[in-house]
């Protein structure tokens, strides 16, 4: 076992992890820790752009923005929060263009902007231009262009290093954050980083359900690292689901192109988003058009002999256009369904895509233990974080640009608490808890399978606590839960080697999808309301007198040693915005 | 709404068309052996399934100790570039129909760097290559407050490098590099050339100057065998081109 001492450590190389350690790294002895080589990131997945109110192709402003974002939130949103979102995103993009990021150009030579849900002139009125974007390969470009900084501020990566545990020491009462513990995937030794602040920005959570738009590494290591040391999540109900995947694949067909003009038709070729959503039609929020899909296939509008997908029409846009502004999901659609978009309407379903919960934080960045105390040290940023900007439900194009500002926010003030802060001593035997948990799945003789748990997780995730939810569906999904949280007890792996040993490492992951699963599925039943991605047909009206808060998880243990989830709630910050029935 | 494509694909996707394919994979585990070797693996998939697919069923359902990288599963991430019939592909980017099932599909690690695993090769001398050609804007003068404008055309000029995913599938394709690991390798001389054809940088002489080095540009002998592995579709051996010409007339 190693023992390192950095000022910063930062859990994660996305969007936000690279933001937060260019920051860093110029203010403190940095070492960012990350399970994939930085540009394996999902942020380079995403397509369609980053939000900002240039107005440099329409009159826009950021209090539009703000508005806009609590709106599609639906009023979940920490209003504080938004505000600071759409005011920073402006030297967001601004910043990201200086450090060389190739965005598209109106003919003027400005950053060129282009339409997306949600996102509207004058509080509603119209659809507005304010996606930054680059071609549908925005988030690659901004991975890239962070990652081209990190080698440039000469930014220190352990790459291929997990991060398997918080460590967190009492200090006079306070919980402090000590360090973490990682496992390197080469060599299957196990390194404690001690440091004065650690920030997570190890990303989303999606791989628990079957269709996603998700990398199969995005598995909520950082979320189940602080929830398992008592720390609360928010808001884990909150899931977003695309409208636009492809067919039982799931991979993303950006929203950009419904910006772009393209539309969603079921099988008598109607434009059904006219009848849900008559002013933004196909581009009214994600949770809406998901949820219209979902209609249109229950009422037997559906595409295909089964009538299970609705189509995404691209066919009359100009080719030109197609390849100049969407060539990569044009591409995807040739390449995994042999279909020609010039021609071919694409097929397409919701897809699970977006963690609005995660790691409750201020808008500096710190972690939160409970409603208002900080956790001295522990810092969080982008997916894997709750800020919450995002409420019950994120406008598109706005994780991006959350991962710039508040990525940004959250490596200066780690690497400013960092120089006035002392080390905080290690907890005694700071890698017992990973070495026991390493240790039992590699001995393990049990005869249950990481691969055969995971599918059915999978599985009731898709059926039950999807874009349609139930009392009774949802108990369905917590009672399977439980029985593959026990099943996973027995669960070994085949591969007894120290050397990439990634059989070993997908089972520590399921773990981590697991009790997440059992906390999204519990904070959904509580939730007796429909609001934003949470959508409850036993309850399909908001109820702003009893939930017009944030939910807050915590795992308790017993003294027998059984843990279980209490929840609790936390008010929402609003400051001039009131809530509003929300329209499209 | 419908077309013959269409209805072709959906109606295929009623039933399951699964063949029986053997996936020849070349295994090494230095924890056990030395030696290299190659083992079979027959499995029953679709045919419009991707090789990735392939592989975590065998790593799934037949042996956990097959080790390779991936993450996205749909050609963005870039790390699961390997040799596949001979031929550097990203195992989830190809289809399984698209490769000739009916014969053995071989799978091995990409050449030229060292194997650590099964299909897990060395990345660091490929990501210090990249690293070396200064892979990043530098400008000189006070920053504007606004963006600096670029037109459309100037933004144009460099848009295919930029599609670059560092997958390694061109630098280890390479017979050059095969026999020299110091050549800078395809890849480095595309991400030099992203920089040194976008209008707004300042620093294209100093790339050049280290693309004019013993180990860079000038090695290149276009054999087009990065164009053909590049997954992104980026005209490898023309960027490689642009850049000595740009070597030889200082202008770019
Ligand atoms: C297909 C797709 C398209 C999208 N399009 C858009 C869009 O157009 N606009 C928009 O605003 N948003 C979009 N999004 C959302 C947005 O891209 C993501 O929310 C955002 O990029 C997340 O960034 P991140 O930095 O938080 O996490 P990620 O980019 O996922 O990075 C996570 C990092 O954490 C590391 N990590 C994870 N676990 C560990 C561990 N245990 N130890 C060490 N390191 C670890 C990983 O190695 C990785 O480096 C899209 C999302 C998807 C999936
Ligand atoms: S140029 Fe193409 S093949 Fe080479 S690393 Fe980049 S994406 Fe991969
Ligand atoms: S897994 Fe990402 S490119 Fe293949």
């Amino acid at each position: 076992m190693q023992i390192h001492k950095y000022d910063t450590v930062i859990v994660g190389a996305g969007g936000a992890g690279m933001r937060a350690a260019i920051e860093a790294t110029k203010r403190s002895r940095t070492a960012v820790l990350t399970k994939l080589y930085p540009t394996r990131s999902h942020t380079g997945a995403a397509q369609g752009g980053m939000a900002a109110a240039l107005a440099n192709v329409e009159e826009d402003n950021w209090e539009w923005h703000t508005f806009d974002t609590i709106k599609g939130g639906d009023y979940l949103v920490d209003q504080d929060a938004a505000e600071i979102l759409a005011k920073e995103a402006i030297d967001a993009v601004l910043d990201l263009e200086k450090m060389g990021l190739p965005f598209n150009r109106t003919p003027d030579g400005t950053i060129d902007q282009r339409r997306f849900g949600g996102h509207s002139r004058n509080h509603g009125e119209a659809p507005v231009r304010r996606a930054c974007y680059a071609a549908d390969r925005t988030g690659h470009m901004i991975l890239q262009t962070l990652y081209q900084n990190c080698v440039k501020e000469g930014v220190e990566f352990f790459n291929e290093f997990y991060v398997l545990d918080q460590l967190i020491t009492e200090v006079d009462g306070v919980k402090k954050s000590a360090g973490v513990v990682a496992y390197e995937l080469a060599t299957g030794e196990l390194h404690i980083f001690q440091a004065k602040s650690v920030v997570y920005a190890s990303g989303g959570t999606g791989k628990f359900f079957k269709v996603t738009s998700n990398a199969h590494t995005l598995t909520g290591d950082g979320q189940a690292a602080c929830y398992r040391r008592g720390l609360p999540l928010e808001d884990m109900e909150f899931f977003q689901f695309h409208p636009t995947g492809i067919w039982r694949m799931g991979i993303l067909l950006t929203e950009g192109a419904r910006g772009e003009g393209g539309i969603l038709r079921n099988k008598d070729g109607e434009r059904f988003m006219e009848k849900y959503a008559p002013v933004m039609k196909d581009l009214a929020s994600r949770d809406v058009v998901s949820r219209s899909i979902y209609t249109e296939i229950r009422e037997g509008r559906g595409c295909g002999p089964e009538g299970d997908h609705v189509y995404l029409d691209l066919t009359h846009l100009p080719p030109e256009q197609l390849d100049a502004k969407l060539p990569d999901i044009t591409e995807f659609a040739r390449t995994y369904l042999g279909i020609e978009p010039y021609t071919d309407p694409i097929p397409i379903q919701p897809t699970a895509h977006y963690a609005m919960g995660g790691i409750p934080t201020n808008v500096q960045g710190e972690v939160l233990a409970d409603n208002d105390t900080v956790v001295p040290g522990l810092y969080a940023a982008g997916e894997v974080a709750c800020v919450s900007v995002h409420g019950a439900n994120r406008l598109g194009t706005n994780s991006l640009l959350d991962i710039n500002v508040f990525g940004r926010r959250a490596g200066i003030a780690a690497a400013e608490y960092a120089h006035r802060a002392e080390f905080v001593e290690l907890p005694e035997n700071p890698a017992e808890l990973v070495e026991k948990q390493v240790e039992n799945l590699r001995n393990s003789t049990g005869t249950e399978r990481v691969a055969v748990l995971r599918k059915e997780l999978q599985e009731t995730m898709d059926a039950n606590v999807m874009v349609f939810r139930t009392e009774q569906t949802i108990k369905t999904a917590v009672e399977k839960i439980a029985e593959l949280r026990e099943r996973y007890k027995n669960v070994s792996v085949q591969d007894k080697g120290k050397r990439f040993n990634t059989d070993l490492l997908e089972a520590i992951e399921l773990g981590n999808l697991l009790d997440l699963a059992e906390v999204m599925a519990v904070s959904a039943l509580a939730r007796k309301e429909s609001r934003g991605g949470h959508y409850r047909e036993d309850y399909p009206n908001r109820d702003d007198v009893n939930f017009m808060r944030h939910t807050m998880a915590y795992r308790e243990t017993d003294a027998s040693g059984k843990d279980s989830i209490r929840l609790d709630y936390k008010p929402v910050v609003q400051t001039r915005y009131q809530p509003m029935e929300r329209k499209y | 709404m419908s077309t013959a494509t269409l209805d072709k694909l959906e109606a295929e996707a009623q039933t399951s068309h699964n063949i029986k394919v053997t996936f020849r994979v070349r295994r090494f585990n230095p924890e056990i052996s030395d030696e290299a070797t190659w083992q079979d693996f027959e499995l029953e998939i679709d045919p419009k399934e991707r090789v990735l697919d392939g592989l975590h069923k065998i790593k799934w359902d037949l042996d956990g100790s097959l080790t390779f990288r991936r993450s996205c599963a749909h050609g963005i991430c870039g790390s699961d570039a390997m040799r596949i019939n001979g031929k550097n592909r990203l195992a989830c980017k190809t289809l399984i129909k698209d490769i000739n099932p009916a014969k053995p599909i071989t799978i091995e690690p990409i050449k030229g760097l060292t194997v650590l695993k099964d299909l897990v090769v060395d990345m660091e001398p490929f990501f210090q290559a990249y690293r070396d050609v200064m892979p990043f804007l530098i400008t000189k003068g006070n920053e504007p407050t606004r963006e600096r404008r670029q037109s459309a055309e100037d933004r144009e000029r460099f848009d295919d490098t930029t599609k670059c995913i560092l997958c390694a599938a061109c630098t280890s394709s390479c017979p050059v590099f095969w026999n020299d690991g110091q050549y800078f390798g395809p890849a480095a001389i595309v991400n030099a050339h992203r920089f040194i054809f976008d209008s707004r940088d300042e620093a294209g002489e100093q790339r050049l100057e280290i693309l004019n080095d013993k180990d860079g540009v000038w090695r290149c002998r276009t054999t087009f065998n990065c164009t053909d592995a590049c997954p992104r579709g980026i005209e490898v051996t023309k960027a490689i081109q642009e850049v000595k010409r740009a070597l030889i007339t200082r202008r770019f």
